[in-house]
């Protein structure tokens, strides 16, 4: 099968059960996404599919053949610059994740998705609560999260 | 020795290792690229609390390597650890141990493996239950790590003209780092590689080592970077025993990664508690009587003593007091170290209680704190080397805005929202550990700094490059710092709050040999200092302060602001740690209002292990959330002055919220979490 992975295409002759995840770590040798649940649970390994942020322990990675696929080792963006500034992690575990996760979230609200604390009266997708709640799918163990937002919401502004 | 220039600690140096991180390019135990035909293992966990595994049939078409069990285990040398006498013995002690291991070519071959295998086992009845009239109750002879199980001093049967008699308990908490602990395993001839995420290299290397019959030398542990702990990897976990046993066997370099659910039975939890605190006083509020009792348990394998009543010891005079510990042992996973173990349950009985007598009282609970407050500490009769609680309750109540709060519960409505405010003290003790340090002279106007420390995401790498630099009197860009590898000069465990102080003293010492000497290369021991040190009398406080808002509704509650001052001697990185003690209070959110293992007396096993059943708090549960700190100077500590400060931020902080709780509702939670269920039918 074929991976395309930050641009760069994979022939792999992977095990059908292999997971997106796996097949990023164990044998493309990208770490970057961490495995925390492997149950979509947690948010550690969460990767761009065409843009759009998904846990990638829960997606085979046969499933994906020639979608463009970003890990955080492909993701140059101002949300990195914010978290390094604002001490937005400590262990750095679920850093990878929530960076991507950030990313994916900003088009989301470019695009003028709304979320669960949307109100719909025209108020800003991102206020303190609105990242709060649109980041809500990637968990950090340390407690970083009140350094995330600043630092996510200053890469918004850039 | 002569006082160098700060110039570096104390500045908000970002992480040292910060880029590493957000780009994906630091390394985890499992993301090792090593020589070899890769094996993958898988643990196999027992269904049963107690019995035997009398057998283990193995399918010869399953597509793995081998399936070890204690059958055909490697034999260990015997260990202080029963824990890590992994695949030792047919017998079952709790629902979750490793009964057998799985290795495959592919970790999915391994993982069918292990769902394919056929365990045939004797099953015993079993106790899961803590409870205080369990007959086999004892009083272990110390408590961790070497305290009297008891204490007392005067009569605490004496009658108070106010009193409250109160019992509050905790349930079973698990740690869940983001990493599970993981380890790649590898032979090279009779010398053994670990790559292995835990909090204390040397002590793994020497743990394993010994169970293999290895020298200290045969052995090599790597933890470049962990990815959390929270004392649960402490010291060896059976997954560093596992993968090292089968790559011996297999003869391939073995990874093994626990599953998530693993690490609610195999690497340790927080002891459930249930812990009564009397407190009597006078009608003034001068303390008479602290009387603090706890029951935890223990596994059948290992006696873990939690040392949940000895922050009491330490917090307010009263002429009558007493402490005590009574532990029960049962058939289930050995509970080991959490952030905190011992004072984050143990205060939140007596804090909780604190503001039930200042209720009691009709007093303010932070003149209630004040006006107790010891003039030595009430233990050991020494002075403090330095307490500034008082400090810390009076500036943090000036910050969070405390003055016209009403002492009544129930005051406060806002739309559907109850509003209330809470406080509680925080204490932790300071302490070093004997480590050392080498420093070596690169000739390329850089020095490089050794120690074989570990970096958990608390900022030791960072706050090590920043005392290295200033003690040689160079910018931090000069200094290369090398720790997470057992092969470097010997460092203690990154655990107790101690690791500052412990590998800082260390790296100190060295760099100040090097300029004193002139010489290329210095290595510094702290053992004897720290030998020779006076233990007694040394605590960090703090001061936890929360605002709530409870839905009338719903009974949901929301913690609107929470609010730590600190008093932990020199701060030596203020970005790092203002993080340090805002994720100790985000963790001490979570045992108020999340964290539970709920018990299953019937399987003998918490059935709520995963992630989406065990709640720990989420970027939405975290709204307001701040730190301060006082600047508190006490130079009998270390060469820093600096205290700990990893674990305070989850001591009181749950307490806090929980008397916010009530002062919003005027319902008392005393059985944490406090769910809503616990709220809704009494508001």
């Amino acid at each position: 099968m074929i991976l395309v992975v930050n641009g760069v295409e994979h022939e792999l002759d992977l095990d059908p059960r292999t997971t997106l995840l796996d097949a990023l770590r164990e044998h493309i040798g990208l770490t970057g996404a961490k495995k925390g649940c492997d149950h979509g649970q947690c948010g550690a390994c969460t990767v761009l599919l065409d843009g759009r942020r998904v846990n990638s322990c829960l997606i085979l990675a046969v499933t994906q053949q020639g979608t463009p696929i970003t890990t955080i080792e492909g993701i140059d963006h101002p949300v990195q610059r914010g978290f390094l500034e604002h001490d937005g992690f400590q262990c750095g575990y679920c850093t990878p994740g929530q960076i991507c996760s950030a990313v994916g979230m900003l088009d989301e609200v470019a695009q003028g998705w709304p979320s669960a604390v949307t109100d719909g009266g025209g108020d800003d997708l991102l206020s303190d609560a609105e990242v709060r709640e649109r980041m809500s799918g990637n968990l950090c163990r340390c407690g970083a999260y009140a350094n995330m937002v600043p630092a996510i919401k200053e890469a918004a502004a850039q | 020795m002569t006082a160098t220039a700060r110039r570096a600690v104390g500045q908000p140096l970002q992480r040292v290792e910060g880029p590493d991180k957000v780009t994906g390019a630091a390394k985890y135990a499992a993301e090792y690229q090593v020589d070899g035909d890769l094996a993958y293992a898988w643990v196999v966990q027992s269904p049963v609390a107690r019995g035997r595994l009398a057998d283990v049939q193995v399918d010869p078409l399953l597509d793995v390597i081998a399936v070890l069990w204690h059958g055909n285990a490697l034999p260990l040398e015997d260990s202080d650890d029963p824990e890590l006498a992994v695949l030792q013995s047919d017998r079952i002690s709790y629902r979750g141990q490793a009964v057998a291991l799985v290795v495959a070519r592919s970790l999915e071959a391994a993982r069918r493996g292990a769902q394919e295998l056929s365990l045939t086992i004797e099953k015993e009845p079993h106790d899961a239950v803590l409870r205080t009239d369990d007959p086999d109750l004892y009083t272990p002879d110390v408590v961790n790590p070497s305290f009297p199980s008891e204490t007392s001093a005067g009569d605490v049967s004496v009658e108070a003209p106010v009193a409250v008699d109160v019992t509050y308990t905790t349930p079973a908490l698990h740690n869940n780092p983001m990493e599970p602990h993981a380890t790649t395993a590898l032979w090279s001839g009779d010398d053994l590689i670990l790559y292995d995420s835990n909090q204390h290299p040397a002590g793994v290397a020497a743990t394993v080592g010994a169970l293999f019959g290895l020298e200290p030398d045969q052995v090599h542990v790597v933890t470049e970077h962990v990815g959390g702990g929270f004392g649960s990897k402490g010291t060896a976990r059976p997954n560093a025993v596992l993968a090292a046993m089968a790559a011996k066997v297999t003869g391939h370099p073995v990874k093994l990664a626990l599953p998530r659910r693993a690490l609610f039975s195999m690497v340790g939890h927080r002891t459930p508690t249930i812990q009564r605190v009397r407190l009597g006083a006078t009608a003034d509020g001068v303390l008479q009587v602290i009387d603090h009792e706890a029951y935890s348990q223990s596994s059948r394998l290992f006696e873990f003593a939690e040392q949940t009543a000895v922050a009491t010891r330490h917090m307010y005079a009263a002429p009558n007091r007493r402490t005590g510990h009574r532990l029960a042992r049962l058939d289930m996973p050995t509970p080991r170290w959490m952030r905190a173990p011992g004072e984050a349950p143990g205060m939140v009985a007596l804090e909780c209680a604190m503001d039930e007598l200042a209720v009691a009282l009709d007093m303010d609970p932070i003149e209630l704190r004040v006006r107790n407050e010891p003039t030595v500490d009430p233990d050991s009769g020494k002075p403090f080397t330095s307490r500034h609680y008082v400090e810390c309750l009076r500036q943090g109540a000036a910050r969070f805005g405390w003055e016209d709060r009403d002492l009544r519960p129930r005051q406060r409505r806002e739309g559907d929202w109850w509003i209330g405010t809470g406080v509680a003290g925080a204490t932790y003790p300071t302490m070093a550990q004997p480590s050392t340090a080498r420093v070596r002279d690169l000739g390329t106007q850089e020095f490089e700094v050794a120690i074989a420390a570990a970096d958990l995401g608390t900022g030791a790498r960072t706050i090590l490059t920043q005392i290295a630099a200033d003690e040689l009197g160079v910018p931090v860009e000069r200094v290369r710092l090398r720790i997470g590898d057992s092969t470097l000069p010997p460092a203690s465990v990154a655990g107790g709050s101690s690791g500052s102080a412990s590998w800082g003293w260390a790296v100190t010492g060295a760099c100040r040999a090097l300029r004193e000497t002139g010489k290329s290369e210095a290595v510094f021991d702290s053992s004897e200092l720290i030998a020779e040190q006076e233990k007694e009398g040394k605590h960090a406080f703090g001061a936890h302060f929360a605002e709530v808002r409870v839905d009338a509704v719903t009974g949901e509650v929301r913690v609107s602001r929470l609010f730590g001052m600190y008093a932990c001697g020199r701060i030596l990185n203020p970005r790092t740690a203002r993080s340090q003690f805002l994720g100790g209070m985000v963790m001490g959110m979570g045992m108020a209002l999340h964290e539970e293992g709920v018990l299953d007396p019937a399987m003998g096993d918490w059935v709520n292990h995963d992630l989406a059943e065990y709640h720990i708090p989420a970027h939405a549960d975290v709204e307001s959330v701040e730190a301060e700190w006082l600047d508190e100077q006490d130079t009998s500590l270390n060469p820093m002055g600096s205290k700990g400060i990893g674990e305070i931020g989850i001591v009181g902080s749950p307490a806090a919220i929980l008397n916010a709780i009530w002062h919003a509702t005027g319902v008392r939670v005393r059985d944490l979490p406090a769910r809503l269920d616990k709220i809704l039918p009494y508001l």
